[in-house]
């Protein structure tokens, strides 16, 4: 296990000019399924400065939404916690009653399914107004007035009409402008957008996006983005760091993680990416399958069985964080790999 | 070119449609007795031709007779004057009854649901405590403290029914609260309480309605029951319950149509309330899906 300290020393170089919002150390939770306790996050470390953009990649069951329910304390019950997560200096897992719904105030989250995470009995206008009515003592008018305002912002013009309308009258994309509307209402200083836009359209995505991404650079508001994308994290993002298996296996600078990986599993998920310049006969996939959190070995590191460049080391120790060029890599070989991992072939 | 738009204009109408046939004649008529029973009970005394509590005793066992639709009692006092002004006691014991479970057993439901482990544990081992006590023998220590009357007996069955209402109603209230919509009202602030009182109850609401027609039958003839034991209702005051253990005799005697006439009535309300019940109870299902 990586010392949390040294890990956010290590990750943001000359960290010091500003302090991160949010501190993310040695997270681990265990969950209980079936009765027996299960790991689903080892030793996560992260840190996002205000106005920061984070990327958070990875499979299927790697971890990423529930870092995400961790930071916002969803996690279900019975979950055991470990490390520490602060925001603005505070100790989120100690917060209870009024000072955790202050702090989730603070911390908006965006889910993948507007329409599950919405109350369909409920009008618009209700959902939207609700926390600015009961948390920040916002009168009722003056509620329906933001939000509106918001409901512009977001690329909806008849708001006042749309706050008497229920989920069930919207499409999927507008549905999940709304959501973000009303997540920007409480004025946030962190995003947490758990895969924003898979639920949606293609044409829709790249409309929603456009709309989050503006508007948190217009509110200077610091994301974490959660996607399986590895592009569109690339896109949005100013770092990036890739899941596997409930760790962080590489987190590093969004730009160079396509053509300049740290480890080769984000080397592989850069690979298995189509090409659209060329017509593909057959994708390439990385062999083997994902491993969930709790299936992977503690003697040797979680994507040995998978990766093409695993050696003997590799299956006898379970690599640490550790600094390389500018980002961070959990791979034994990350060093003497360098240059020959190189970015998706052909691209 | 019938596309998707005429139909989703349609769909409404088709399902009032469907609703008022599956209703049929048995839900009209449950409706109508109902209603009449409502308005008796808000009434009944005023329609009431004769005084209801006036004895009479050279009139006793007259079966119907000039003006006197349902004929006399043990006492001599006129039947169908009795049955509308104990229209009153009848239907409003129930009602109370099942107020009172009701909200005690959302509320502890909700309760149970939201707090989980231990909270849950203590308000479930709490409820079958009570399960263990039968409504009657609760009935009969109310009247021990209280002394017999309505609200004893009315008491007692509130707290009879109430882990019934709560056991069903936490199942319904552990679905809701793992839907995703409260993990997004969660996290965008929203108190524990405003949550449950704005979301979960209302989301139940179907559920809730359903439960309460169904107790409301079994406590119409729970109270009758009790007001029959001489726990409930108190005479000379009319009843229902309380009618037919006074004419009690009169039905070996030869002299049935008092007893039956409330007897009748009772059956007549519960089986209307459970069916209007059941129907509300479809709706809400099909509604869910």
């Amino acid at each position: 296990m990586s010392d949390p300290a040294a890990v956010a020393a290590l990750e943001s170089p000359g960290a010091a000019a500003s302090a991160p919002l949010l501190e993310v150390a040695g997270l681990s939770v265990l969950l209980e399924i079936n009765g027996a306790k299960r790991p689903v996050l080892r030793d996560v470390s992260l840190t996002v400065r205000p106005g920061e953009a984070v990327g958070l990649v990875g499979e299927s069951g790697s971890g990423k939404s529930m870092t995400a329910r961790a930071i916002d304390r969803l996690l279900p019950r019975g979950a055991e916690v470990t490390g520490s997560i602060r925001f603005g200096g505070e100790d989120v897992n100690q917060l209870t009653g009024a000072g955790l719904r202050r702090y989730r105030n603070k911390v908006a989250m965006i889910f993948q399914d507007p329409r599950a995470h919405t109350n369909p009995v409920r009008r618009i206008g209700d959902f939207m107004t609700e926390a600015l009515q009961a948390n920040l003592a916002v009168s009722a008018p003056e509620a329906r007035r933001r939000a509106v305002d918001m409901l512009a912002q977001v690329g909806i013009d008849d708001g006042a009409k749309r706050l008497g309308q229920y989920p069930h009258q919207m499409s999927g994309g507008m549905l999940q402008r709304v959501m973000i509307a009303a997540a920007l209402l409480t004025k946030p200083r962190l995003l947490l957008a758990d895969e924003p836009t898979t639920a949606l359209d293609v044409t829709t995505q790249a409309e929603v996006m456009a709309i989050l991404d503006g508007l948190r650079r217009e509110f200077g508001l610091a994301m974490l983005f959660i996607t399986h994308d590895l592009d569109l994290a690339a896109a949005i993002c100013d770092r990036t760091a890739v899941m596997y298996a409930g760790q962080i296996v590489e987190i590093r600078a969004s730009a160079l993680l396509h053509d300049d990986p740290l480890h080769p599993y984000t080397a592989a998920l850069a690979a298995a990416r189509p090409d659209i310049t060329q017509t593909a006969h057959r994708l390439r996939a990385i062999p083997g399958r994902p491993l969930s959190a709790f299936e992977a070995p503690s003697q040797e590191c979680a994507f040995a069985p998978r990766c093409p460049h695993a050696t003997d080391i590799c299956r006898t120790e379970v690599p640490a964080l550790a600094r390389l060029d500018g980002g961070v890599s959990r791979c034994a070989r990350a060093r003497e790999l360098r240059g020959q991992l190189g970015g998706a072939p052909g691209g | 070119m019938s596309t998707g738009i005429p139909t989703a204009i349609e769909a409404p109408r088709f399902r009032a449609l469907t609703s008022v046939r599956a209703t049929g004649i048995v839900g009209i008529a449950s409706a109508i007795i109902l209603a009449a029973a409502t308005f008796t009970a808000i009434f009944g005394p005023l329609l009431a031709p004769y005084d209801p509590e006036l004895p009479n005793l050279s009139l006793a066992w007259i079966g119907p007779a000039g003006g006197h639709l349902l004929g006399f009692d043990v006492q001599g006092r006129d039947v169908l004057s009795r049955l509308l002004a104990g229209a009153q006691t009848s239907m409003l014991g129930p009602l109370v009854v099942v107020i009172v479970s009701i909200v005690t057993g959302s509320l502890l439901a909700v309760v149970a649901a939201w707090r989980r482990g231990a909270a849950d544990a203590a308000i479930s081992s709490g409820l079958d405590i009570l399960f263990a006590f039968p409504g009657i023998l609760l009935a009969v220590l109310a009247t021990a403290v209280f002394g017999a009357g309505l609200p004893a007996a009315a008491i007692a069955l509130s707290l009879a029914y109430m882990p019934y209402v709560a056991r069903v109603l936490r199942g319904a209230a552990y679905r809701e609260r793992s839907q995703p919509y409260v993990a997004a009202l969660e996290v965008q602030g929203a108190s524990a309480t405003s949550i449950c009182l704005r979301h979960l109850i209302p989301n139940m609401l179907p559920l809730i309605v359903a439960q309460a027609t169904i107790l409301f039958g079994y406590a119409m003839v729970d109270l009758a029951a009790i007001s029959f034991l001489g726990l409930g209702v108190q005479p000379p005051r009319p009843d229902w319950g309380v009618m037919i253990s006074e004419n009690q005799t009169g039905i070996v005697q030869g002299y049935p149509l008092p007893a039956l006439s409330a007897g009748v009535c009772i059956v007549a309300v519960v089986i209307a309330v459970n069916v209007l019940g059941e129907r509300l109870f479809e709706q809400a299902e099909a509604g869910r899906r």
